[in-house]
Parts: C-alpha cells; structure tokens; sequence
C-alpha cells in the first residue's frame, strides 16, 4: 500500500517515516499543519499579554511614555536587527536543507543560533541595567516623577512578563536549533527530508515577528517628549 | 503538495525591507505625530510581519487551509482585544440619554 | 474482517505486549485512551469527595461541619478538580482518543508521541494541583478572582495556578492532535460529509481548544506572576484592573464548558443512531451546529460579568449573542428527537443515558436563556439557581452523555459485554439522584440562597436536605458502573466485533480493535449512519 517512497535501508520506506502515515509527504504535511497550529496558540498565548498591554496603556498613557522612556531605545533597535538577521540566517538555513547543501546549513542553522544567543545576551544587560534603576516591581521599585510611580509599575511589570516571555520562547528556540543542528550534521536531513528545518524555522520566525511587535509597543513610546537620562 | 523553493535573493530583499521598517519606525518615534504616532508603529509592525509570515515563513506560497489558519488566529487575536475594548470603551456612555 | 461472535480475537491492542513499559511509553491511542480512562476516574472521585463535603455541610443551616474557610476550600477545589481534571478532558481524552482515528479509517493520531506526552503532562498539571490541595488548599473558588487570589488569600493559589496552567497544554496538545489528524489523516473515501457526527464534534471541539485555552493559561501566568513577585497587573492599589482578569479568565472558560459539552453531543448522536437503527435527522445542520456553537462560543463570555462593572452596551450585546447561542444546540435538540421518531428505538442503557441528556440538557440549556437575560440574572447570578444550571448542563449532559457513551464503546475497548441489568439500574439511579440533588437548587437559587455560602436561612433547610439526600443515590450510581464494568472486563461475555449491530469503521473491526485498528485500510463509499439496512460489505 505504501506509494514509492524514497529507498532507504529501511525495508523500502524512508527511515524517517512513522508507521502510522503512508508516506513521507503525508507526514511533512501534517507536521507542517501541526506547527502552524501550535503557532496559533502560542498567538492567543501572547495576544492576552497584549490584551493587558492595550488596556493600560489606554488608562495611563503618560506613566506609559515615562516608562517607555527608560528603556535603551538603542539597545532596542539592535535587538531587532538582530532578530530580524537570526531570521534570515534561518531562511537561508531551510533553502540549503531544500537544496541538499548540507554545509551551508550546518553553516546558517550555528549563524541563527549566534544572533538568537546575542539577543538574549543583550536582553540580561538590559535586566541588569532595570535591576540597577530600581525598576523591577517587587524588587524595591522606585519610578520618578512618584505621582506616576504606580502605574509605571504596571508598565514594567507587563515589559517583564512580556519579553521573559518572549526570552524563554528564544531559549527553547535555541534548543530546537541545537536538535536541528545535531540532525543536519549526522546526515539525518536531507533534500527528501527538509521538512523538520522548515517547520522548525516556522517557530523561530513567530518569535521574530512577537519581537516585532513588543519592540515598537515597549521601546517606542514617550520619544518625543523633553530630554530624558537616556 | 509541491515544495516551493523560495530563491535566496528573494530572502534578501525582504530582510532589506525589514531593516528599512525598523529603521523607518525607530525615526517616527522621535516625530511628534499625536495620535498617529500609535497608527505609523502599528502598520509598521503589521507590515514587517506580513513580510515574514509571506516569505520567510512561505505562506504565499502555502495551501489555502494554512492561509486560514493563519488569519484564524490573528481574527481570533482580534476578538479578544476587540470585545474586550468594547466593554472599556463603551463604559463611560450613559443608557438611554 | 470477519468477526466471531465467541472468540476473542488473538492478538490485539491490549495484549499486544504486557509490560508497565508497554503502557507507558505506549504510541498506540487505544492505550492513552486507557491511560487517561485511569487517571481521570481517579480525578473524578477526588472532586466526588469534596462534593460529598459541600453536600454534607449544607443538610443543616448552621455552619457547623467546617469552618467558613474551610468550606471555601471545599467548594474550590471541587471546582477545580470537576472542571479542570474532569469535565474538559473526560470525552476528548478517552473516548476521542480511543475512537477518532477508528471512525476515520486512520491507524492511530496524527502525532502519537504528542498524545502520549499529552498525557504525561495531565499528570504532571494534577500532580502540581494536588499538591496545591494537600497543603494549604485553595480557597479563591475554581475562577481564581482576583485581587483576592493575587493579594489576599492565604492559600496555595501558584502551585494550584501552575497545575491548572500545565494541564491546559494536554488540552492544547489533544486539540492539536485532533485537528491535524481529521485534515490529514482520513482513510480513502472518507470525505468530511461521511464522517461520523462524533468525529465533527471533535473537531469543533479541537479548534475551541486551541483558541481559548492559551488565553487561560497566559492569565494564570500573569496571576502567578502577581502574586509572587508583586507585580501590578490586576492590582487596583496600582491601578490595575480586576475586572481585566474576569474578561480573560472568561475568554477561555466560557468557550471551555462548550469543549465539555460538544463531545458529549458528539456521543449522544452517534448513540441515538445506533439505538433508534436511523439515519441522523439533518446531519449537515447537526455537523455544522458544532462549528456554530464553537464560533458563538467565544463571542459570549460577558454574560458572567453582568454585575461585574461592565459597560452596559457591551451586558447588551453579550446577553443577544449568548441567546443566539442557544440556537444551534436546540438544532442539535430537535434533530435527535427527530431521529427517534418512528425510529426502532432500544431501551438499553446506552440509550437510556442518551435519552437522559437530551431531557436534562434541555433543561439546564434553556435555563441558561433565563441567565442570559440581564434584568433576571441580576437577582439569580451567584445563586444556587446558577449552580443547579451549569450542573444540569455538566452531570445531565456531558456526565451522563460520558456514561452513555462508556457503556455503548465497552464491548469495543474490551471485548466484553457488561450486564444490562445492572447498566439500566445505574441509569436510573443516576437519573432519580440526578434530578433530586439539582432541582431543588433552582427553587433554592430563586428563593435568593447565594452560592459559596457555608450557611443559610433555616426556612430553606427542606430543600437543601433533599438536594443532600439526592447526592447521596447519585454518588450510588456514579459508583457501581466502576464494580461492574471492572467486573465485566474480566468475566463478561466475549462481545465479538459488532454486538449492538451498528454502523460504523469502529464496528467493522475487532473487539478489541488490534494495534494498528483495521487488518487493511479501508476504501469508504458509504455515508456515516447507513440504517436500518446497511449494504453488504459496509457493515461487519
């Protein structure tokens, strides 16, 4: 019953292939379908994180573009070139699986995996630097001016759920890479068998795309109003 | 189901265009546009993610029940903040004059 | 396949290997369905044994069982446990995994791994909530409100929260499952118009849980986060807002008592069929009532906050569409009733239960309208007019929907036959304490009685007693399903393939089904409910 599949040592099937799908097509389909799925999730997951965000900001637009204010717009921006690079690295990465390039893809999944590690790196600074200030509520929060103290603990407090949030998404993003690291230098994927790459890639560019909006929601507010420290 | 491959200059003009995105929302913030200022972010952001999702996440070249799962879930996305806002927004407003 | 009404047949699913680590690292659904059949009765009896507490507290007026706080841990932790543990996973995890890859012609799920993982991590969620319980317990009632659950209470709300948190990613992963696997994973033939009415429940229900459930479990998140690192989201001293929780608790667990019911109707369609020998009244209105209720249900969920503070415009608007809600189950109401008649309908205990539903549903549905209107559920919202609804709809239709569903499916999953003597007893048992143990709740919520009380005014004590006394036969009948189906899976009669004379994919296999369901895949031509008389070959 099984159509021709790819011969491998394997009694006639691929070695890949679950004994419960007919064919490796079928499998890469609904492996496909399963992520995008999960990806759905994952939008409704953050989307609440969202939904707060909106609401208080509507409330408390000033203690929102105070806040906003206090994060390091440049180290914001360079986050999201990153980002946005790790995502073309992982592009790359899913055309040399698709072309049987094998070394070009050990070579683009380590360049992804490089760029999602020095987001992350920066992101500690950044925790550190909201430690040192005195902005992490719970953690002898302090906010000047104090007429908005409270509601900037609001703001803060949703700017660490929501990129804690999206850093633990990254780490298990890096997990994932290091699997499909492992697998394309054992021979495991291959032009027929791309598609754990590419749906893999499907993860890491959602992360990329909920970054692309925290960015601007979290760092770009207030920054037009008068001198601030940095 | 045919496997589409995306050519590679494709994948760079796109990472371009996100590149000028981030660098055009970035320069709009220190604009003081008022009310606009949230609109300019927003579309921005929308339009960066529909790059992705299109090309580097190959959706424009996907099947149509992936298109509906994507859309899907940002109109679900929607509803929640909508319905939501819409019991916020509406508050205010006295019954009945 | 042949069947032999006498004989076992010699190898399958459960004897296909007998190790521990057979079952636990088992990829076949048959043996999750199993896995879960274990752990969630078990869930079951611990949320039985606190309403055994509430029931026995509320016999007398004073408060003189436990202390107040006690009885809020009671109440909270039967919530959770029903709602959680019970209720959400009891259809999908065990008679859905069992039988949705069978009825589509599929050798087993999409994603077998996930399954079992899915399964792991249910254990894991209740572990946490469990944990939750033998500590300090848990007193915010099962909705967590806050600021009382992100300031004020004593109790173990992050372990509980966390459990309840991991719990919803075995929904999640069982929606998945479920969504990928009727795209993907139907056999030749088997068109979406042939499916059976089971597997468009399912797949309904699939699709709620993956939109809703993330929302849950990102609240709990941040409640979590609230309360152990004073962060400020729903705190109002820092202008955060309460009601902000409500909206997103409600988001999820509105659409969350529709992943309860609609696998239930799923199992009453497939019950009144095969019990009335005819063909579903409407099958593309009941199929797509399922989609509808689905869709609708996510548009409702202020209805639980009507004297929450919300604008009055928006009360409006969720009161219409939660009235509109009502409109596809009474589709599905009246395409059963239409399937039953002039139907030769059978009065064993599959279709008694069926039957049971369709009264008790109704009555907790269109109680519902009663709350969905705003001007009468201002004075019965936080009743016990609410607790005998949403009981009606949860015990008379998904519980009894469950049970309808265990019996019908046990020859399959076993091979063995239970005693009907003993099943129609059961259901009347559970029908008659059913009804004695919720209808007075109606009258009491109407008369003012608040729920969550652990005391009353003694004039209504007579209608608490009988609510008491019915919990107790209930419990009776709840209870002896689990001696006699235990009995009959050792010593009961060999089934044989299709005992009740059915149609289905399921039926055309052996009971109990080998590991991969069907010896060959089959090529279906046919449509889902091909009575009285089936073709030659379609049926075994």
């Amino acid at each position: 019953m099984l159509p021709e599949a790819v011969a491998h040592n394997h009694g006639g099937h691929h070695p890949m292939l679950a004994h419960h799908f007919d064919s490796l097509e079928e499998q890469n389909v609904a492996s496909t379908l399963g992520m995008w799925v999960f990806l759905v999730t994952e939008v409704l997951f953050f989307g609440g994180l969202f939904m707060a965000y909106t609401l208080y900001r509507m409330w408390y637009p000033d203690a929102f573009a105070l806040s906003s204010n206090e994060l390091d717009i440049r180290w914001g921006a360079f986050n999201t070139a990153v980002l946005i690079g790790s995502s073309l690295t992982m592009a790359l990465a899913v055309h040399a699986a698709q072309t049987g390039e094998r070394s070009k893809l050990v070579t683009f999944l380590i360049l992804t995996m490089v760029l999602g590690t020095v987001f992350l790196g920066v992101k500690g600074i950044e925790y550190a630097d909201k430690f040192e200030h005195h902005h992490v509520p719970g953690l002898n929060f302090h906010f000047e001016p104090v007429s908005e103290m409270a509601h900037a603990q609001i703001f803060f407090s949703l700017y660490f759920v929501m990129t804690g949030l999206h850093a633990i998404h990254m780490i298990v993003g890096l997990g994932i890479m290091t699997w499909m690291l492992v697998w394309s230098m054992n021979g495991t994927i291959t032009k027929e068998y791309a598609s754990p790459i590419e749906i893999s890639g499907l993860y890491w560019h959602f992360v990329d795309i909920v970054w692309i909006f925290l960015f601007p929601l979290l760092y770009l507010l207030g920054r037009t109003l008068p001198a601030v420290t940095h | 189901m045919s496997e589409h491959i995306v050519p590679k200059s494709t994948y760079y003009a796109i990472f371009g265009a996100l590149m000028v995105g981030t660098a055009l929302t970035v320069g709009a913030a220190f604009v003081d546009l008022g009310p606009l200022n949230t609109i300019v972010a927003l579309s921005i952001a929308i339009t960066k993610a529909s790059l992705v999702v299109l090309f580097f996440m190959h959706v424009k070249y996907s099947p149509k029940l992936t298109w509906l799962v994507v859309i899907g879930s940002v109109f679900w996305l929607l509803l929640l903040l909508g319905i939501t806002l819409g019991d916020y927004l509406t508050r205010g407003m006295r019954t009945f004059g | 396949m042949s069947s032999n009404t006498v004989l076992m047949p010699e190898r399958h699913y459960l004897n296909d290997g007998h190790s521990l680590k057979s079952w636990l690292l088992t990829k076949d659904h048959k043996r999750i369905a199993l896995l879960y059949l274990f752990a969630v009765t078990f869930f079951f009896l611990i949320g039985g044994a606190f309403a055994a507490m509430i029931r026995l507290e509320l016999a007398t007026p004073a408060g003189d069982l436990v202390s107040d706080e006690t009885y809020n841990k009671m109440f909270t932790m039967h919530g959770v446990m029903m709602v959680f543990f019970f209720l959400i996973p009891v259809v999908p995890a065990i008679l859905g995994n069992f039988l949705l890859p069978i009825m589509i012609g599929a050798k087993d799920l999409a994603f077998p791994k996930l399954n079992l993982a899915s399964w792991y991590i249910y254990m894991l969620g209740s572990f946490f909530t469990l944990y939750a319980i033998v500590t300090s317990g848990l007193d915010t009632g099962w909705t967590f409100y806050t600021p009382f659950s992100s300031t004020a209470s004593t109790t173990a709300v992050i372990p509980a929260g966390i459990g309840v948190f991991i719990n919803g990613f075995s929904s999640i992963l069982t929606g998945l499952n479920f969504i990928v696997t009727v795209h993907r994973m139907r056999a030749p033939g088997m068109t979406w118009f042939r499916m059976p009415l089971f597997v468009w429940a399912h797949y309904a229900t699939a699709i709620v849980m993956v939109l809703g459930t993330p929302v849950i479990a990102i609240t709990l998140v941040m409640l979590v986060a609230e309360r152990a690192f004073h962060f400020g989201i729903f705190d109002p001293a820092v202008g955060g807002d309460p009601v902000l929780f409500q909206h997103l608790f409600w988001f999820y667990s509105h659409p969350a008592v529709y992943i309860m019911i609609l696998p239930a109707m799923g199992v009453i369609s497939e019950l009144i069929a095969a019990g009335c020998r005819k063909q579903v009244f409407g099958y593309s209105f009941v199929a797509f009532s399922s989609l509808a209720i689905a869709v609708i249900g996510f548009l409702v969920w202020g209805h639980h906050m009507f004297v929450a503070g919300m604008s009055v415009y928006a009360a409006l608007v969720f009161s219409f569409l939660s009235f509109i809600v009502a409109i596809p189950s009474a589709v599905k109401v009246f395409n059963w009733t239409a399937t039953m008649y002039k139907g030769s309908v059978s009065w064993d205990t599959p279709m008694l239960y069926a039957i049971g539903f369709i009264g008790l549903f109704s009555i907790g549905g269109l109680t519902g309208l009663f709350l969905a209107s705003m001007g009468l559920d201002i004075h019965l919202t936080d009743t016990y007019f609410i607790v005998a609804h949403f009981h009606y709809v949860m015990v008379g239709g998904t519980i009894l929907a469950y049970l309808g569903g265990i019996h019908y499916w046990f020859p399959k999953m076993t091979g063995r036959m239970y005693s009907e003597f003993l099943g129609r007893l059961s259901a009347g048992i559970v029908f008659i304490g059913f009804n004695l143990t919720f209808f007075p709740q109606f009258i009491l919520g109407y008369l003012g009685m608040p729920r969550r009380y652990h005391t009353y005014p003694a004039d209504m004590q007579m209608l608490n007693v009988l609510s008491s006394a019915g919990a107790s036969i209930l419990a009776v009948g709840f209870t002896l399903p689990l001696f006699y189906l235990a009995y009959a899976w050792k010593y009961g009669p060999v089934a044989g393939s299709n005992p009740w004379g059915a149609v289905g994919l399921e039926w055309n296999t052996t009971s109990p089904p080998p590991t991969t369901n069907f010896e060959e895949t089959p090529v279906v031509t046919w449509d889902a409910y091909e009575y009285p008389t089936p073709v030659e070959g379609h049926v075994a």
